[in-house]
């Protein structure tokens, strides 16, 4: 079983984020990048699978700056054998120019699953993966939160509206993870070490001019300063004629 | 180049949800500055019956792909089928509703057909013979401003954002019925169960109030004293992360960059210190009253009302409290 997972650079979730002086990107001084948790699943997920087949080969496959490959030996210290790098030094903010990207170089590879996280916490426009499985013309699930592979078909659940899904697909195929999908493990010291010798191809991503322009990035609007109604229960009634009356919200 | 403005009517078990008279709403705005018309598509299996109701919500003209393997959604079938409605009519603006649904199809849509995408948009706005809209990033800590270069455009509305206004009962669209081929291909993901949920569980992202929890609960059975509140104001549970990490409470209620943004007319927030993920995801709640027996919990700076003190004194006091105001 072959498995490639896409991976993004994202700052932390912790992060603060601040506008950086041209206004329509972030300043990223200061700013800790992570692997999108999203798509740390889907990495925990293929190491996962590859552990309980007891074969195949993991390819990690990351758009983004030079620093992207940080994040990539991260996902090989999970447990990923390889991997390429698609080195964008423009920073690219549209997501179809990114999934054309990423599908070009999908088209030199063989695999039988392809793992996104559901969206990247950065954009968040949870629309990649879709994007890709359909520029390759494979199947997609999205937001899963249990995969079960055998017989060269996937089953597998998800969240959706509805309530949970059951959904079975013929393989090759794409799926993006949800948050449940797995616990992602934390790499051992002399995996971090062997992470540092596996393979990593870098190549200049195949970007299209891109088809939207961000005009502006803006902070949200402040909110009111609140106050503090009282301490302890004591204050409740006052809370409660405040939102009654003041606040209108019951 | 089109002037017209398509819209996905999504539908739950044969009736159109809410998200779809929002967008159909919206989508009469825009085909009206763009000089075209609102066309809504639905998809499904028994949908014709009800098509040409969308036209009290705006909708100019319906077009109706129903084919009983279209019953449930799948990304790969319906994407097929929107994708070529909306090629054979040369839009300028697909529209589409955030949700699980919306955002598959909007992906699909914009590979399939080479068009920029925008999800979860909040405003939009005409501008210079297009449509320009803003988008929270970053789960909502910065927003962006966002110029399409080719159309069509595909927009998804974050749901609840733009409120339909009331149907007109005069109105009626003209529906279109059209068939499309759909080959095996179409159907390699194939849905083999819905487990439909639990009745009367609100989720987070459709519930007017939400009574949130976080470490300060101590422990799963600390969430008792919320569903008592949630129960009397019909409110949702929800969760911070920790909350969630430590399997207090299920991933599905988790609010924040790595859950769900919500924003209800209420959240209360229990027990919860506002980390920066979390004050994200529910920031833009109308209202916001924290619970926290830590003075400096960050959460006090984003809420519109705090009380400092123990919230397994403090919410079961406000439980009675409303029980006693509102009956």
């Amino acid at each position: 079983m072959n498995i490639v997972v896409c991976v993004k650079r994202v700052p932390d979730t912790e992060t603060k984020i601040k506008i950086g002086g041209e206004g329509t990107k972030i300043d990223p001084a200061g700013v800790e990048f992570i692997i999108s948790p999203f798509d740390e699943f889907a990495v925990e997920e293929a190491i996962r699978i590859k552990e309980k087949l007891g074969k195949g080969e993991i390819t990690i496959l990351s758009l983004g700056p030079a620093d992207a490959q940080t994040i990539m030996r991260k996902a090989y210290a999970m447990g990923a054998d390889k991997g390429t790098h698609l080195n964008d030094a423009t920073e690219c903010q549209d997501t179809l120019a990114e999934a054309q990207a990423l599908a070009a170089a999908l088209k030199g590879m063989q695999f039988d699953l392809l793992l996104f996280g559901k969206q990247a916490v950065d954009y968040d426009n949870g629309a990649v993966g879709v994007q890709v499985a359909r520029l390759l013309n494979i199947p997609v699930v999205s937001r899963i939160i249990k995969l079960d592979v055998a017989d060269g078909k996937a089953t597998v659940e998800r969240e959706s509206d509805m309530g949970k899904e059951v959904v079975e697909v013929k393989l090759p195929a794409a799926f993006t993870a949800e948050k449940g999908l797995n616990e992602p493990r934390y790499p051992k010291l002399m995996d971090i070490m062997k992470a540092k010798k596996k393979p990593l191809e870098e190549k200049p991503a195949q970007l299209e001019a891109p088809k939207l322009t961000i005009v502006k990035m803006d902070y949200p609007p402040a909110r009111p300063p609140g106050k503090i109604v009282g301490q302890g229960e004591e204050s409740v009634p006052a809370l409660v004629n405040l939102l009654k009356n003041e606040a209108k919200a019951l | 180049m089109g002037n017209n403005v398509l819209i996905f009517a999504e539908q739950m078990g044969g009736k159109f949800r809410s998200v779809a008279y929002e967008a159909i709403c919206q989508g009469k705005k825009m085909a009206q500055g763009l000089g075209g018309k609102a066309i809504a598509v639905a998809i499904g299996g028994g949908v014709e019956a009800v098509a040409k109701d969308l036209g009290q919500y705006g909708a100019d003209k319906v077009i109706v792909v129903d084919n009983a393997k279209l019953k449930d959604f799948t990304v790969d079938a319906y994407g097929k089928a929107f994708s070529e409605v909306v090629s054979k009519n040369d839009p300028a603006v697909v529209l589409l509703a955030a949700t699980f649904q919306g955002k598959d199809l909007g992906g699909y849509a914009s590979a399939a057909l080479g068009a920029p995408l925008s999800s979860d948009c909040t405003e939009w706005a005409s501008q210079d013979g297009g449509i320009q809209v803003k988008r929270p990033i970053y789960a909502g800590k910065a927003y962006v401003t966002v110029k399409f270069n080719s159309q069509p455009a595909v927009i998804s509305l974050r749901p609840k954002v733009f409120l339909p206004d009331a149907p007109d009962a005069s109105k009626s669209a003209e529906v279109e019925k059209i068939d499309l081929a759909l080959s095996d291909d179409d159907f390699r993901s194939v849905v083999k169960e819905i487990i439909t949920k639990t009745a009367g569980k609100i989720d987070v992202t459709e519930a007017d109030i939400i009574v949130s929890g976080g470490r300060g609960l101590k422990g799963p059975e600390g969430f008792v004293v919320l569903e008592e509140l949630a129960g009397l104001l019909g409110a949702a549970v929800g969760a911070s992360r920790t909350v969630v990490d430590e399997g207090w409470r299920s991933h599905s209620d988790q609010i924040g960059q790595t859950g769900k943004v919500v924003s209800p007319k209420l959240y209360i927030a229990c027990g919860i210190s506002g980390a920066i993920q979390h004050l994200a995801g529910m920031r833009t709640s109308k209202c916001i009253v924290a619970i926290n027996k830590d003075p400096e919990a960050p959460i006090f700076s984003t809420a519109d009302y705090g009380i400092v003190g123990d919230l397994f004194k403090v919410v079961p006091a406000l439980t009675a409290e409303i029980k006693k105001t509102i009956g």
